[in-house]
């Protein structure tokens, strides 16, 4: 599995892959792209991993790796750059999942919190949501399925390979989504081993 | 927020913050215009301040909190998050902080203490913090104490990166005694370094801090950066040495690209081509005692 590691909480994601004996490879430059079965952007500054990006041209690359149907699971600031608008902002991005966000849109560091997130195909047991700063999705496209409300406000997406979480699973031990997203990537393989073979 | 689940301004909420900001550059700014030119350049936060350090060691005299129309005009004019100062000991400076919004408070050995015997309860805000340390037991005692990222103190305003390094090794290498030590050991070493004894043993098993490990105190290039990183620094705070050198917009681009690829050196080497000056800079052994910023707090 690809971790993007340009800045941000990528060492979360790992300890939690870790936790589920996937292994893990930092992404900082195309190359580091070749071979992994899905790619996980982290949390961090949106604004900050967004012009590393385009530094090293990553940004080309996974946008033509999803479009090779490279599966990405975002979280938070991983979220707001996987979708294609972002409100009042025309920062970098990688513009794959047809959605509008707005950024830091509960407030600032002071008005973080908890909360529980229900999902319901990830099982009855909420999802406990830690949300730092955090966005949420102020629209979705026709393709994008909502997977969690929180007081109305879209906080999980999925549209096909692509998922995004405006709060930070990788910072409990819950993880389900995590899991999920594996299953994702496993799917992905086995219709490109299935495409290669017939 | 209705919702009787929702809690606000939790602990992993504090520290999920300082994670966010990991693998990244924290950079001090005195005006709107700073702020500006540091978000462009990849900062991940910005330190609003009235004066940098190296401008504080100049000035001399009483140094304190920034002015808050200062610290709400930088707040309005960027996206990533805002830190800034409160002195060691000085509650009532971190109480209106926490009420302009900032996102961290630094309680600063950078600023002149207001209380030489206590620091702040940092449990008992709502903001995070972050302070700085010289060794391990220091780290402790401030972690014991609720700060949610702990930075090395170095010697800020110097531009001479040897206290961040002296300080740095000296965490890590006290971590790794602890990990190597058998348990029995574990009280008296919490006894002689004054460390709470619960935060001896976690470190005794996991082998790292509970909460980011961040460098600060005088880094002043990019190969600065890369060396506090390797040396196990999760991120890196630069003061004076961006906006005291000749190109304050080409280095703070040079720090952050230097910062991600710390370990490949022929990127850091490709960033510090032609930067210019680095700021002024000072040798800490001529420092008097009274003039160290890092002997300040305990």
């Amino acid at each position: 599995m690809g971790v993007l590691a340009l800045q941000g909480a990528y060492a979360a994601h790992r300890a939690m892959l870790e936790t589920l004996h996937v292994e893990t490879r930092w992404v900082r430059e195309p190359s580091d792209l070749n071979g992994v079965v899905g790619l996980i952007i982290p949390g961090g500054e949106s604004t900050t991993i967004g012009k590393l990006l385009v530094r090293e041209g990553l940004d080309v690359a996974i946008r033509e790796a999803v479009h090779d149907g490279l599966p990405v699971f975002g979280t938070c600031a991983g979220m707001i750059l996987m979708a294609s608008r972002i409100v009042g902002s025309e920062q970098p991005r990688l513009g794959v999942l047809d959605v509008t966000v707005a950024r830091n849109a509960f407030g600032r560091q002071v008005d973080s919190f908890e909360a529980n997130i229900d999902i319901r195909r990830y099982g009855a047991t909420p999802i406990r949501g830690v949300f730092i700063r955090a966005p949420y999705v102020v629209d979705v496209g026709p393709g994008v399925q909502v997977l969690a409300r929180y007081n109305e406000r879209v906080v999980a997406v999925q549209q096909n390979r692509l998922l995004a979480a405006a709060f930070h699973p990788e910072l409990t031990t819950d993880n389900r989504m995590h899991r999920a997203f594996l299953d994702v990537c496993l799917g992905a393989q086995r219709d490109r081993n299935g495409s290669t073979d017939g | 927020m209705g919702n009787i689940d929702t809690v606000k301004s939790t602990w992993r909420n504090k520290v999920g913050l300082a994670e966010m900001l990991k693998g990244g550059v924290i950079m001090d700014v005195v005006t709107v215009e700073h702020a500006t030119i540091a978000e462009e350049a990849g900062a991940c936060a910005v330190m609003a301040l009235e004066r940098v350090p190296a401008d504080i060691r100049a000035t001399g005299g009483v140094a304190r909190m920034s002015d808050p129309r200062l610290i709400k005009e930088i707040m309005a004019a960027v996206s990533i998050p805002v830190m800034a100062k409160a002195r060691i000991g000085h509650f009532a400076e971190a109480q209106l902080l926490e009420s302009l919004g900032v996102d961290f408070i630094d309680e600063s050995e950078v600023l002149t203490p207001a209380d030489e015997e206590y620091h702040i309860n940092k449990h008992a805000f709502s903001v995070p913090f972050v302070c700085g340390c010289r060794n391990l037991g220091e780290a402790l005692r401030r972690i014991g104490e609720g700060a949610a990222m702990i930075r090395t103190k170095g010697e800020a305003g110097t531009g001479n990166v040897v206290e961040a390094v002296r300080h740095m090794r000296a965490v890590m290498g006290g971590m790794r005694r602890l990990q190597a030590m058998p348990e029995e050991e574990l009280m008296t070493a919490a006894k002689e370094m004054g460390a709470p004894y619960d935060l001896v043993c976690e470190i005794h098993r996991t082998g790292r801090l509970p909460v980011p490990n961040f460098s600060a105190g005088g880094i002043a290039t990019p190969a600065d950066a890369s060396l506090m990183r390797q040396l196990g620094a999760e991120a890196i705070f630069v003061g004076s040495g961006i906006f005291k050198s000749a190109n304050p917009a080409a280095r703070a681009k040079a720090i952050v690209t230097a910062n991600t690829y710390y370990d490949k050196p022929e990127v850091v080497a490709e960033v510090s081509e032609g930067l210019g000056d680095a700021m002024f800079s000072i040798d800490v052994r001529k420092l008097d005692e009274e003039d160290r910023m890092a002997s300040r707090g305990w």
